[in-house]
C-alpha cells in the first residue's frame, strides 16, 4: 500500500489550509506531488476519483461513481448506507482541461453549493485550489461536516448507541 | 488557570442569571441586532440595555462594534470557538482526501515516468 518506500525519497507531505472567505464560501488549498495534467485525470476519471474522495476517517462505502466531466455533464456518486444507499450528483458547468473545473452539487436541490477546482503547476507540483460557494450562511454552515455525510455519520452513531442500549438491556 | 476558569464561570453564571440577558442571548442567536433593536425588542431605555449587554460582553458571551453611528453586538467568543471547530472539521476532510489524492498522482506520475524511460530505449 505504502507507495512512498520505493527506492524514490518520499515526497514531503504538503498542508492543507482551510479559509472561509465569507460568509458563504470556504477555499481549500494544497499543493499535490505531481504534473495538473495528473491530478486533473484523479477529478475527472472516475476509477481515479473513487480511490481518493472518501476521506478515511468517514465510515462510507462508495458503491458506484459515475463522471462525466465535460460542461453539462453528470456526475453521481452513491454511497452505502442503511436502510437506503445515499447519492450525491450534480452537473459540470466549466471544464478547462488541466486548469479548471466546476460543478454544481444537487442532493440537496436546484440552487445548491458550487464547487470549482483550479490546477496550476509549478516545477512538477500542482496547486489545487478549491472554492465551495454556497447560497447562504447556513448552507455553508452545514457543509462543516458536509451535511448529507454528517447525517451519515449521525445515523451510524446512532445505531451503535441503539447497539449499545440493546445490549446493556438485555443483561 | 484555575482562579481564571472559575472567574470566568462565575461571570457567565452571573450574567445568565437575569432573564433580559438571557432573552438577549436567544435573540442574537437568530441574528446581530444594534442596540436600539434590542432595546425596542425589550422595551427598555438604551441605558437599561447598555448594562445588560455590559455585563454579556464582560463574560464574553457578546461583542459588540460601533459602525457609523450604530452599535452592533452579536454572540461572543463562544461562537468563534464552535467556528474553529467547524474548520478543523472542514480541513480535516480535504486533508485525509488530498493525502489519498497524492499516492494516485504519485504512482501514476512514476509510471508515466517508467512508460517514457522503456520508449527511449
Amino acid at each position: 500500500m505504502n507507495a512512498r518506500s520505493e527506492s524514490e525519497p518520499g515526497p514531503v507531505k504538503n498542508r492543507t489550509t482551510v479559509e472561509r472567505t465569507s460568509d458563504r464560501e470556504v477555499v481549500v488549498t494544497r499543493t499535490i506531488n505531481g504534473p495538473a495534467r495528473i491530478v486533473f485525470e484523479a477529478f475527472t476519471k472516475a476509477e481515479l476519483f473513487k480511490r481518493w474522495w472518501v476521506p478515511k476517517s468517514m465510515p462510507m462505502t462508495l458503491l458506484s461513481c459515475e463522471i462525466d466531466a465535460r460542461v453539462g455533464g453528470k456526475y453521481r456518486l452513491v454511497f452505502d448506507h442503511d436502510p437506503e444507499p445515499v447519492a450525491f450528483f450534480g452537473t459540470y458547468v466549466e471544464v478547462q482541461p488541466y486548469a479548471r473545473l466546476a460543478w454544481t452539487n444537487e442532493e440537496g436541490g436546484e440552487g445548491g453549493p458550487v464547487t470549482t477546482v483550479t490546477f496550476e503547476e509549478m516545477g512538477g507540483k500542482t496547486l489545487v485550489v478549491l472554492r465551495e460557494s454556497h447560497p447562504s450562511k447556513e448552507s455553508l454552515d452545514a457543509a462543516g461536516t458536509g451535511a448529507a455525510e454528517a447525517m451519515i455519520e449521525t445515523f451510524d452513531q446512532l445505531d451503535e448507541l441503539l447497539v449499545a442500549l440493546a445490549e446493556s438491556a438485555g443483561r | 488557570m484555575v482562579h481564571y476558569m472559575t472567574t470566568r464561570l462565575d461571570r457567565s453564571f452571573a450574567a445568565l442569571s437575569d432573564a433580559t440577558r438571557r432573552g438577549v442571548l436567544e435573540q442574537l442567536g437568530r441574528a446581530d441586532a444594534s442596540i436600539t433593536d434590542l432595546a425596542a425588542t425589550f422595551h427598555m431605555t438604551l441605558t437599561g440595555i447598555k448594562k445588560h449587554v455590559g455585563v454579556l460582553e464582560r463574560a464574553g458571551l457578546v461583542t459588540t462594534k460601533k459602525i457609523g453611528r450604530v452599535r452592533t453586538c452579536q454572540l461572543g467568543p463562544r461562537r468563534l470557538e464552535d467556528e474553529t471547530a467547524w474548520l478543523d472539521r472542514y480541513r480535516r476532510r480535504w486533508d485525509e482526501r488530498f493525502d489519498e489524492l497524492d499516492k494516485v498522482v504519485e504512482e501514476l506520475t512514476r509510471k508515466e515516468q517508467r512508460d517514457e524511460r522503456k520508449k527511449r530505449k
